[in-house]
């Protein structure tokens, strides 16, 4: 492909842009796609969790209605409130879906199958999947409305107690790989499921789900929505696609943050059968971005079974699980890694 | 300098967690609770004053939509004050059907309150499971009174007919084949008490299920436990009863304390609380559906043994027999009699409670010898917990206003009459 169009005798920044765009093109369209299945996932999940049947009349079996559920938000009017800030009102959807879509640049797929092989890939997802706050504290002071206001103070004192915690789980996973770069902290976890760095990195490896679920605003730490307690929070006064814009930015950072929990902690690509005889043979077929989708499978299911689990807790007690409970565990964490990774404890660092 | 105000919001009444039609103004400093006013009203239905212009028997439908969620305990209380004033003895086996339906009647609402209060404090599984259940007990209501929710099943004098011989079946539909059919009717081939039998049976382990959900989960008891504590005194002042007062450690429930009805035959146990915090609460109203059950089975295995009339022989307020209407003068003219005019009932007044899921529900009624009461008051346990609200609340946040709102399993039908 890449050949095919630099050999039609364009300009070479040209055919660059080119190729570039195709590849953002592949991988947004099947992301979206993605999306919009995955709302459908957490409904028939739910549902079998909750003694249920679900979407069932839209299509066959209802497999049609993530489609119909995206005509309907296209075609609904934008309503924006008198009060409101017109410009921030409309830029803060953009703020919270663009980030979440960026982010992807620098997801590899594969040791090849990557868009940007950047080499501190892992500051730059943490900066712009950080950034999707900025897009909910600016909905909820843009809608000059009461409920959206506390959805977005709530949204703020939030993101400094888990970030912080999120922030130090990636400091282990940069200390156990040698590398800001996705593509080679993967590469670092070669040598079968026990080399993985969910097992030296067990409590960063849990705590990065923990935040993860604070980051992306799911259960049980939706404050900034809490459907029970502030209606929808910053989402109260946005109506059609500027809701969809949201809607769709929480689904992408949850299949965000689930890529990024396989890439560095349950060894992305690489093969679970890598050094078990016979079995390694046997599988050695599956490409390696099956494995890495069946992993980021598993961490979404997780995020649906946690919201089938636990009720909310209170944005004071989760204030309080950030600082006194996942900061201090990952600190001591850190300290024990330094001194592993010193000391070469093996079979990780050595 | 400007003042510093405090942040009001206007909590309802479209709001997920008002629980109907509740509107609440919030005085907030911060997410800090400084006041609030619940108004109440929105719901108001003058459910008292349609009661002052129809006979006896018709306010009997009204009182099933007063606290919407426990129907056949609110018929109970008026019925029962209507009885007291006649001077009416009940079969016992109607008694005995009663108080089987009021413990049906308690399941159902402390489901009700369990799940709405699990989806306040944002557990939202718990929902669908206690709503399972109270599609069985809803099949129940059907099956003796023909409606699912405003059953009209209790009767001044008894109760409106016998316990049906058998259960209305599924059928085979676009949506449900003859394999589902066969597992849904499955416990529906025998009378009404064997599939209440069955559901006692199975009861209990589901009971255990929204317990393994709940009871020991963190988060959960992080956001209960110690949230909206009433000591006993207070609670006693406030006029709290039912689950709210026992929550408090106060061993009053009427049902043992005046027995009515066949209560002082059957044997079960009040819990009570310790605390009076909101999970104190939550685990009085667990244990009393697993009470519930008990009592139900010990009803069922009575009724099944000791067939007799359910209604009594006194046609000036019970209807003659179909039958003996069209052959017999004096029946022919009770029916009319009964359907015209009603009955009229003694010049006087009562007060007269019963141990609702909610609370003390009570019926005052005034006389002045004519065929509709002079004046009916309804005591709501509601009305009386939702003032304590602003109590409750103060100096918590606004998400324990909510799960205080859950655990005072407040309906507005009642409320607002």
């Amino acid at each position: 492909m890449a050949e095919f169009i630099q050999g039609l005798g364009l300009p070479e920044a040209l055919a660059t842009f080119i190729i570039i765009l195709i590849k953002i093109v592949a991988i947004l369209m099947p992301l979206l796609l993605a999306l919009a299945y995955l709302t459908f996932a957490e409904r028939k999940v739910l549902n079998y969790f909750q003694a249920r049947v679900g979407p069932l009349h839209v299509g066959p079996r209802g497999w049609l209605t993530p489609i119909a559920d995206a005509i309907k938000m296209l075609f609904k009017e934008i309503i924006i409130p008198s009060g409101a800030n017109r410009f921030l009102f409309l830029l803060s959807p953009v703020l919270a879906f663009g980030p979440a879509m960026a982010a992807w640049a620098v997801i590899p797929f594969d040791a090849e199958l990557l868009l940007a092989d950047v080499n501190a890939a892992l500051l730059y997802v943490l900066a712009l999947t950080s950034f999707a706050v900025y897009g909910i504290i600016l909905a909820g002071w843009a809608s000059n409305s009461k409920y959206p206001f506390l959805g977005a103070m709530r949204s703020a004192a939030q993101v400094v107690s888990y970030e912080l915690a999120m922030g130090f789980a990636l400091v282990g996973v940069i200390m156990a790989g040698q590398s800001l770069n996705l593509r080679e902290i993967v590469l670092a976890q070669q040598g079968g499921l026990w080399m993985w760095f969910w097992l030296p990195l067990l409590p960063l490896f849990v705590i990065y789900f923990i935040s993860g679920l604070a980051e992306t605003n799911r259960p049980p730490f939706d404050l900034a929505e809490g459907e029970s307690e502030i209606v929808a929070g910053y989402q109260v006064e946005y109506s059609g696609i500027s809701f969809g814009l949201f809607f769709m930015a929480e689904y992408a950072n949850m299949i965000l943050i689930s890529v990024l929990t396989s890439l560095m902690f349950l060894g992305g690509w690489l093969s679970p059968f890598e050094g078990i005889p016979y079995l390694e043979e046997w599988f050695a077929w599956v490409p390696g971005i099956v494995w890495l989708l069946l992993k980021t499978s598993f961490f979404l299911l997780l995020f649906l079974w946690v919201r089938a689990t636990f009720p909310r807790y209170r944005y004071d007690q989760l204030m309080r699980l950030g600082w006194k409970v996942l900061i201090p565990i990952t600190i001591v964490w850190l300290i024990l890694l330094g001194g592993a990774i010193v000391g070469e404890v093996g079979p990780w660092f050595d | 300098m400007a003042e510093i105000n405090s942040y009001t919001i206007n909590f309802g009444p479209q709001h997920p967690a008002a629980h109907g039609v509740l509107r609440l103004i919030l005085e907030m400093e911060g997410e800090v609770i400084q006041r609030a006013d619940p108004h109440v009203g929105l719901l108001h239905r003058a459910t008292e004053k349609l009661a002052e212009s129809k006979p006896f028997n018709q306010t009997i439908p009204y009182m099933d939509r007063l606290d919407y969620v426990s129907m056949m305990c609110n018929e109970h209380a008026y019925v029962m004050a209507l009885e007291k004033m006649l001077g009416i003895d009940v079969p016992i086996r109607a008694q005995y059907i009663r108080v089987m339906f009021d413990e049906v009647t308690r399941i159902l609402n402390h489901l009700m309150q369990l799940g709405s209060h699990a989806l306040d404090v944002g557990a939202m599984t718990v929902f669908f499971y206690a709503f399972r259940e109270r599609e069985a007990l809803m099949d129940a209501y059907e099956a003796v009174s023909g409606a699912r929710m405003h059953a009209a099943y209790y009767r001044v004098g008894g109760v409106y007919r016998d316990l049906p011989g058998r259960m209305s079946q599924h059928e085979e539909s676009k949506w449900h084949n003859r394999k589902d059919v066969e597992r849904l009717n499955r416990n529906r081939q025998g009378s009404l008490l064997d599939f209440l039998e069955d559901f006692t049976e199975y009861f209990p382990s589901r009971v255990d299920e929204y317990e393994t959900l709940l009871t020991n989960n963190r988060i959960w008891k992080q956001r209960l436990v110690d949230i909206g504590i009433v000591t006993p005194e207070r609670a006693l002042q406030l006029g709290f009863t039912g689950p709210m007062l026992r929550g408090s450690g106060v061993e009053w429930d009427v049902r043992k304390k005046q027995p009515y009805e066949v209560y002082d035959r059957l044997d079960f146990d009040i819990p009570v609380g310790s605390n009076g915090d909101c999970y104190d609460r939550y685990l009085v109203r667990i244990e009393e559906m697993r009470q519930s059950n008990n009592i139900i089975k010990q009803c069922i295995e009575w009724l099944r043994n000791n067939p007799g009339p359910v209604m009594v022989d006194e046609h000036k307020v019970t209807p003659p027999k179909r039958e003996e209407m069209k052959g017999d003068m004096e029946s022919l003219i009770h029916h009319f009699k009964l359907f015209t005019e009603g009955y009229t009932v003694p010049a006087g007044e009562i007060y007269s409670a019963i141990e609702h899921p909610k609370g003390e529900f009570g019926i005052y009624m005034v006389s002045d010898g004519a065929n509709k009461p002079y004046r009916l008051k309804i005591r709501a346990p509601g009305f009386a917990h939702l003032s304590a609200l602003d109590e409750m609340t103060r100096g918590h946040m606004l998400a324990d206003v909510v799960a205080v709102i859950g655990t005072q399993d407040i309906v507005f039908g009642e409320i607002d009459r």
